[in-house]
């Protein structure tokens, strides 16, 4: 599978460059310091969640709300790693390097987002790293915990998507960065439009493409086939625009 | 001539970028073992005819057939056979050498075990053995294009594709890539773009020009050398004779004297003439010492045929 070569060398380039090591360790630590408040707000709570039927348990504390804060850190750390997926090699000339080998505009696209899915995997095994280290003096909901970094894996799918899309569009790498981070910040409060003017039909449309709507439900550990769906269609749906925008690059216009 | 020695066909093709003709309808064949040198001036087209060629653009019409598959309908395994260089050589400035061209071994699908062979031939033939585990960004400008064309090779496709191969190198290093590109002839066909004619006269067989996005010759390299032998004689005498005295010998009106004992005479018939000529100067003490034939330089050539009716076509085409 020849998407695997480009994505091994997408994951190289970043990890040669100190960008990879300077955006891993600053979403740990920042991450590592929400972690550490909302341990201490539950060790504060916890005599008194014993005598309530029913409270919210420590996955419900800790690691929802840890993986919620991911989200929204990601939603800022994504843009910048998929920005020069394409545009710089558009830039640097290197594209005609992928152009003349023998490879469909298909592999090129998954490869260049399986590479950057590579490394959002390795930042979120890190992030989950914090949650289960718990396992050593408790027990965690494990169920709502898969479904949560499940949940939070699929958005990340979305935003290196778009990012990538993004990305085929320009040959500045900041203005793919700063497109994807509106496009993706703008989806993500689409449902405000539901809160503030009753519930309209539009509305309700809005509310139901927002990307937040769709990880909520995953974080509170309800996995609906549906959530799964509208995270797969929206991939798809960006890849496929890449591979025919890459396309186009060949074609007349 | 059997098509099968036909590696690359190429007919009638045609690129526009919105109303500008930059190809027009291009046709031509490289045979096996063939060094087909690509001429032309700046902004001629050349560019765009490699690019389609190695199937970085579409053309707007016409067909490439690379040893018989067609571009278009079969990219992955026309793309097989080849090997493109393009006038940026595309390198990932953050990757050494070996990383490099082992990615560019794996995405022309070299089979894993012989990926190390591969690479090890390519860069003994580029000249890189010692280079290696630098980093490509490190690299003179020189080492870069040799990285290259490595890249180019890697997979010994049936043709090579090189987009102004020699561009800002220094002498040396430009014949270190020529013999290079002579190497490459046994194994593969090779196109040549340059806008460097000594070039085309060290390395190739076989030479077309082209000149805003038309084909205004293709020739061989012999062929082109006898375009460039001119007809006139140039002499120079210490003592020279009368104008006249010259006339008698070679006929009225086609001597011209130069001055300071300089002559020119034009004639189609150089080689008795050029006796003649040294006969009378021995008998007459005209103390002759240099004559020689007037040869067209592959400049004139080239600078005749750019600027001809086909160059004015072109440009009513365009506007």
């Amino acid at each position: 599978m020849m998407a695997f070569a480009i994505a091994g060398r997408e994951l190289r380039s970043l990890f040669v460059s100190p960008l990879a090591w300077s955006i891993l360790a600053v979403v740990q630590l920042i991450l590592a310091y929400m972690f550490l408040t909302q341990l201490d707000m539950f060790m504060a709570l916890q005599s008194r969640l014993l005598g309530i039927e029913g409270a919210p348990g420590v996955t419900e504390i800790i690691v929802a709300p840890l993986l919620g804060n991911a989200a929204v850190v990601l939603l800022l750390v994504v843009p910048m790693l998929t920005m020069r997926l394409v545009s710089e090699e558009r830039r640097a000339q290197t594209l005609s390097l992928l152009f003349s080998a023998p490879l469909s505009m298909s592999e090129i696209v998954l490869g260049k987002f399986l590479g950057v899915m590579g490394f959002l995997l390795i930042m979120v095994l890190m992030i989950v790293l914090m949650p289960l280290s718990l396992l050593a003096g408790g027990s965690l909901d494990l169920g709502m915990l898969f479904s949560g970094v499940l949940g939070l894996l699929l958005l990340l799918a979305s935003f290196a998507a778009l990012g990538l899309f993004m990305s085929t569009l320009t040959v500045q790498p900041t203005i793919a960065a700063v497109s994807s981070f509106g496009v993706l910040l703008l989806l993500w409060i689409i449902d405000w439009a539901g809160g503030n003017s009753g519930a309209g039909q539009a509305s309700e449309l809005f509310a139901y493409l927002s990307l937040l709507r769709h990880f909520e439900s995953l974080l509170k550990g309800v996995f609906d086939s549906a959530d799964l769906i509208y995270y797969l269609l929206f991939v798809a749906l960006f890849l496929g625009l890449s591979i025919r925008r890459l396309d186009a690059d060949r074609l007349q216009h | 001539m059997t098509t099968e020695n036909i590696l690359i066909q190429v007919d009638q093709v045609s690129r526009f970028y919105g109303s500008l003709r930059a190809v027009d309808d291009i046709s031509f064949e490289v045979k096996k073992g063939e060094v087909l040198g690509f001429l032309g001036p700046n902004g001629a087209g050349k560019s765009t005819t490699m690019q389609i060629l190695s199937g970085n653009l579409a053309p707007s019409a016409g067909r490439v057939r690379i040893c018989g598959i067609d571009l278009l309908d079969q990219p992955k395994q026309a793309k097989a056979l080849l090997g493109y260089l393009p006038d940026q050589p595309p390198l990932y400035r953050e990757l050494t050498v070996d990383e490099y061209l082992l990615y560019c071994a794996r995405l022309n699908r070299i089979p894993a075990a012989q990926r190390r062979s591969a690479l090890d031939v390519a860069k003994q033939r580029c000249g890189l053995t010692e280079v290696g585990r630098r980093l490509i960004g490190n690299l003179s400008k020189g080492y870069r294009q040799r990285v290259g064309i490595a890249q180019a090779i890697i997979h010994s496709p049936a043709v090579v594709i090189l987009d102004e191969p020699t561009v800002g190198l220094d002498p040396i290093q430009i014949r270190e890539i020529r013999e290079l590109i002579r190497e490459l002839r046994d194994e593969h066909s090779v196109i040549l773009s340059t806008h460097i004619l000594p070039e085309v006269q060290a390395v190739c067989d076989r030479v077309q020009i082209i000149n805003k996005g038309r084909m205004v010759l293709t020739d061989t390299i012999g062929g082109l050398q006898q375009r460039m032998r001119g007809e006139s004689l140039w002499l120079t005498m210490r003592q020279a004779p009368e104008l006249a005295a010259l006339e008698k010998i070679v006929g009225a009106g086609q001597v011209e004297a130069l001055g300071e004992g300089h002559f020119r005479i034009h004639t189609e018939q150089l080689e008795q003439l050029a006796e003649r000529i040294v006969l009378e100067a021995v008998a007459n003490d005209w103390g002759l010492y240099e004559i020689r034939p007037e040869r067209m330089s592959l400049e004139q050539i080239f600078v005749d045929i750019t600027t001809s009716e086909y160059g004015v076509d072109a440009e009513r085409a365009v506007s």
